[in-house]
């Protein structure tokens, strides 16, 4: 059973790495054909056997499987090494990467199709296979990791398929910058990330999970000083700095300014890595060492808050999107704030579940956003679109579907994710969290005005002038059926987990909370009987009513009156400002880091290197030896006498030392 | 009776005066290699009288050696002078300044 | 003052005198005959320190040998003296003064007060009969006999380097060589032919008259 079950995990990880090999250095001998089947096809086994690994972990409660596969070295008693931690809470994560993954390949096959940056013959079609199931590969080796080292290498990993995929359209200069741009605010985070690594190495010696948290407990009091005379608990530090490799890759403010700009990539990349999966893997670090972060509640209100201000303030800038799919990009790293509050909640479990439902729901939403732009040949503002209802029914249904389980109308997957986040802050005692709920829900209220703003912009609404003069219709089988399987889960899946998700059996051992911090126990015995009392409950509670209200105003704005938001936006200038600025972040970047930088490095350049190193350092060295050997060269006379004059001087001295 | 001091002294006294040659024909190669043969002179009559106050033949053995080597290194030396002057027609060591820096 | 004091004075004298000689004469010539007169005064030292055998192969190896060598050569070369003169006295001073010093400090070791014959006691004296050529002897062939035997390789090197560089080999249109190798091979086919010829004499014919010859 046990050689049978690593087996089975070591086909799921390496069968996307022979698929993105295949079709990334064969892709001109395999062509478009071969490509897409050797990837979908390797994707499909992953799919497949992950899903009988979910069915084992979850139905059949198999016992956590923690093994190694590879042993890359051991240094001074520190394994390093390649390895397997499969429990719940990772099974499910693979399948959800699984799943998506092959959803969009799919999907891709008719996205890709045709384009206009490159000539029929150049293998963009391939590499395009290539690096999504390259994508995928690192993403299961991060989920399924059970070291620091193989975390970190996935969580690079997929940063690099992220950056390769974001400027993927490399002829345009804003797709360039937009790559760099994640690349270099990642790598802020992922500074944090191997600081906080390289604590774990130094305090814990070791590198594994399981010997990581079987230590815990003699580090609880251990102070480390960085300022003197300021003393901070290692464990705190640490889990804050792996925190903040989270709130890169994760999209938390200040982090979170790559993630808008990333959507310059190809809609099913959108769909898969920047809102299904890759943005989550920092939700899933921390839920994956809850045992490290229960320890600090410090870190855990640093968290909520950071969550909280990036699920109401991201979801503000949602509202003045023009582009689909950055509607939905701010969706997402509204909904990212939600669960990263959740985290700070302690409510892993539901942070993890509103992972799942998102991801399922935001892939959805993307892909059917991405119909909607093959649709309108590849036009993206939703000002010109409108009235496409007629046009493109399954894309209509799907897009419904995804936002009503975005905004967390009662019954449909994001509902019982979301409400058991706002529930379990609810409850939560830590201190902030009063002020996180208040902003959770506004938040609620934003997003379903937003996401039905566009809704209705697209959709509903007088045919603009470019729907009217164009002939639309509705997408190839390869785009409408994976939103279909992707709808399915987005409505029924909460209603399948959220029991066994709120009394804790879902994710039982693999997540470890504190029972003073265990809000959602709390919940499930204050609201939950069962699962239609739950949908009946939602109804009559204020988040619920909020987010019809906010579907009612965007309606009223948008369809009935759509004079009033131009009035509104004129009387509030400033307000506007902000928002379009997106609150200024790109800005401070640029002034003081870009900026600044340069100006730093023009300094070190023309006083440190020039003046410095090149001249006193480089030349200098140069100089002085020269000189000295002009010198010394003229002791070199090369009369026999001179040296034999030397060496009696030398004997007078010897005597001279010898006699004293 | 004549001490240990006094041969060592007269050792002493030939070696210094070689030294002194040294310095005095510091052009003329073959007094220079006279010089190294008188210095050599000094120290076997240095090996010698500690052989014989300390009675002990060793002394001498050594002194054998080093007339050995010291006539093959006269030969030889002699041979390069010859060379030399057959070269440039001269033994100045003044003109022998190739090893220059 | 004894009798033996006296010939050690003496012998030593004339060591120390022919050596300040030797360093300070102009000609080369002059300078190795006063380095034999050394040889000699300090072979006759040894002598007295009953190194009779290594006394003698002094006076002849050395005196005998290796300055007549030095004679050779220095009458071989036509050396310009004057230029050799120049700047005698130049490092005369510098010179003085570091043997003055060595000396001194050489004579702190080895004076009277260290190797005086009070802290030496008296050497062994050995009878007539004794031979130190055999005693010698004895030593170098049995416990030396590797290192003697290295000695007389060292002195075969000596002698072939010697040759080797200072042979010279002439072009051959300087001189004549014989190839002893080449006369010993010689074949009389090579040399000698024998050609039948008609024993008639033919009537020479008057040559014709060719144009402007």
């Amino acid at each position: 059973m046990e050689q049978h079950l690593h087996t089975i995990l070591t086909i799921i990880l390496l069968a996307p790495l022979f698929g993105a090999a295949v079709a990334g250095l064969f892709g001109r001998q395999v062509g478009r054909v071969g490509a897409q089947s050797v990837t979908i096809g390797s994707v499909a086994i992953s799919t497949v056997l992950s899903v009988y690994v979910f069915y084992l972990y979850i139905f059949q409660g198999a016992d956590p499987y923690n093994a190694s596969l590879y042993t890359w070295m051991v240094s001074d008693g520190i394994r390093f090494e390649i390895g397997f931690l499969i429990d719940k809470l990772s099974a499910t994560m693979m399948l959800v990467v699984t799943f998506v993954s092959l959803m969009v390949h799919i999907y891709t096959i008719g996205y890709m199709d045709h384009d206009e940056d490159y000539p029929h013959d150049n293998p963009y079609y391939q590499r395009f296979f290539s690096y999504l199931s390259l994508f995928t590969f690192s993403m299961l080796s991060l989920v399924m990791a059970n070291n620091f080292l193989q975390l970190f290498f996935g969580w690079e990993a997929v940063g690099l398929v992220s950056y390769l995929l974001i400027g993927f359209y490399m002829k345009r200069e804003s797709a360039i910058t937009a790559n760099l741009k994640a690349f270099l605010v990642n790598r802020v985070g992922d500074f944090g990330f191997i600081l906080g690594i390289a604590m774990v190495f130094v305090y814990f010696n070791t590198m594994d999970y399981q010997e990581f948290f079987d230590r815990l407990a003699e580090h609880e009091h251990t102070m480390v000083q960085f300022i003197p005379g300021v003393e901070w608990s290692v464990i705190t530090v640490m889990v804050i700095l792996l925190f903040i490799g989270a709130m890169g890759k994760s999209a938390q403010m200040p982090l979170h300014v790559w993630l808008p700009e990333s959507m310059e990539g190809p809609t099913p990349i959108s769909a898969l890595i920047h809102a299904a999966t890759m943005v989550t893997a920092g939700i899933f670090m921390v839920a994956r060492l809850s045992p490290a972060y229960e320890m600090s509640e410090a870190a855990l209100q640093f968290i909520l808050i950071v969550g909280a201000l990036t699920a109401f303030m991201m979801g503000l800038l949602g509202i003045i999107q023009n582009d689909i799919k950055r509607v939905v990009a701010y969706s997402t790293l509204s909904q990212l704030g939600y669960m990263t509050a959740a985290l700070g909640a302690s409510a892993y479990a539901a942070s993890m579940f509103h992972v799942l439902t998102h991801a399922f729901f935001k892939a959805l939403l993307f892909l059917a956003a991405g119909s909607v732009i093959i649709a309108m040949h590849h036009i993206q503002d939703i000002r010109q679109m409108g009235g496409l209802r007629k046009h493109m029914p399954i894309t209509y249904f799907a897009l419904l579907i995804g936002s009503l389980a975005l905004i967390g109308f009662p019954g449909f997957a994001g509902f019982f994710s979301k409400d058991s986040i706002l529930l379990a802050v609810g409850e939560s005692d830590i201190a902030g969290s009063g002020f996180a709920y208040a902003l959770l829900l506004m938040g609620v209220f934003v997003t379903a005005f937003y996401s039905f703003r566009m809704f209705f912009l697209v959709f509903h609404g007088q045919e603009s002038e470019y729907v009217r003069t164009h002939t639309i219709h509705e997408s190839p089988k390869v785009v409408t059926v994976p939103l279909i399987l992707l709808a399915i889960p987005s409505v029924l899946l909460g209603l399948f987990m959220v029991e066994s998700i709120l009394d804790g059996s879902y994710f039982s051992d693999s997540i470890f909370v504190l029972a003073q911090n265990d809000v959602l126990a709390r919940v499930h015995d204050q609201y939950f009987d069962s699962v239609v009392g739950f949908i009946l409950h939602g109804f009559m509670s204020v988040p619920v009513w909020l987010a019809l209200a906010g579907v009612a105003l965007a309606w009223f704005f948008y369809l009935k009156r759509p004079d009033i938001p131009a009035k509104i936006a004129a009387s509030l200038p400033r307000a506007k400002g902000m928002l379009e600025n997106a609150y200024g972040f790109d800005r401070f970047n640029d002034i003081v880091f870009t900026k600044g930088s340069i100006k730093l490095g023009h300094y070190l350049w023309k006083s440190i290197d020039t003046k410095v190193i090149d001249t006193g350092m480089v030349n200098g060295t140069v100089k002085h030896i020269a000189n000295l050997a002009t010198m010394s060269r003229e002791s070199q006379t090369g009369y026999m006498y001179h040296y034999a004059f030397v060496m009696i001087f030398g004997l007078l001295g010897l005597l001279i030392w010898a006699l004293w | 009776m004549v001490a240990l001091s006094d041969y060592l002294v007269f050792s002493a006294i030939l070696f210094t005066l070689s030294l002194a040659g040294i310095f005095l024909n510091r052009k003329n190669v073959i007094v220079l290699l006279m010089a190294i043969e008188l210095m050599l002179l000094a120290v076997n009559t240095n090996l010698i009288a500690f052989s014989f106050f300390l009675n002990d033949i060793s002394g001498q053995i050594f002194v054998f050696f080093i007339l050995t080597v010291a006539a093959a290194e006269a030969a030889i030396g002699l041979a390069i002078i010859v060379l030399v002057f057959r070269n440039r027609n001269s033994i100045n060591v003044d003109d022998l300044g190739s090893l220059k820096g | 003052m004894t009798f033996e004091q006296l010939i050690f004075y003496v012998l030593a004298g004339i060591a120390v005198l022919a050596s300040i000689m030797m360093i300070s004469v102009n000609n080369p010539v002059k300078a190795a005959l006063w380095l034999v007169l050394t040889f000699i005064a300090t072979a006759g030292v040894w002598i007295m320190m009953q190194a009779e055998f290594l006394g003698i192969v002094l006076i002849l190896v050395y005196a005998g040998a290796v300055m007549v060598l030095f004679l050779f050569v220095v009458m071989m070369l036509d050396v310009n003296l004057v230029k050799l003169r120049e700047g005698f006295t130049r490092y005369l001073p510098i010179g003085v003064l570091a043997a003055v010093a060595i000396f001194a400090m050489l004579y702190m070791v080895l004076g009277p007060h260290q190797f005086g014959l009070d802290k030496t006691g008296e050497p062994v004296r050995f009878a007539a009969d004794y031979s130190n050529t055999e005693a010698l002897g004895l030593q170098l062939y049995t416990v030396h006999a590797y290192a003697f035997i290295l000695a007389a390789v060292l002195l075969l090197v000596g002698i072939v380097a010697a040759i080797a560089l200072t042979i010279r080999r002439r072009p051959p249109h300087e001189v004549k060589y014989q190839n002893i190798d080449k006369q010993v091979r010689v074949n009389p086919k090579e040399r000698f032919e024998m050609v039948k010829m008609n024993a008639v004499k033919e009537k020479p014919v008057a040559p014709k008259q060719e144009g402007d010859e």
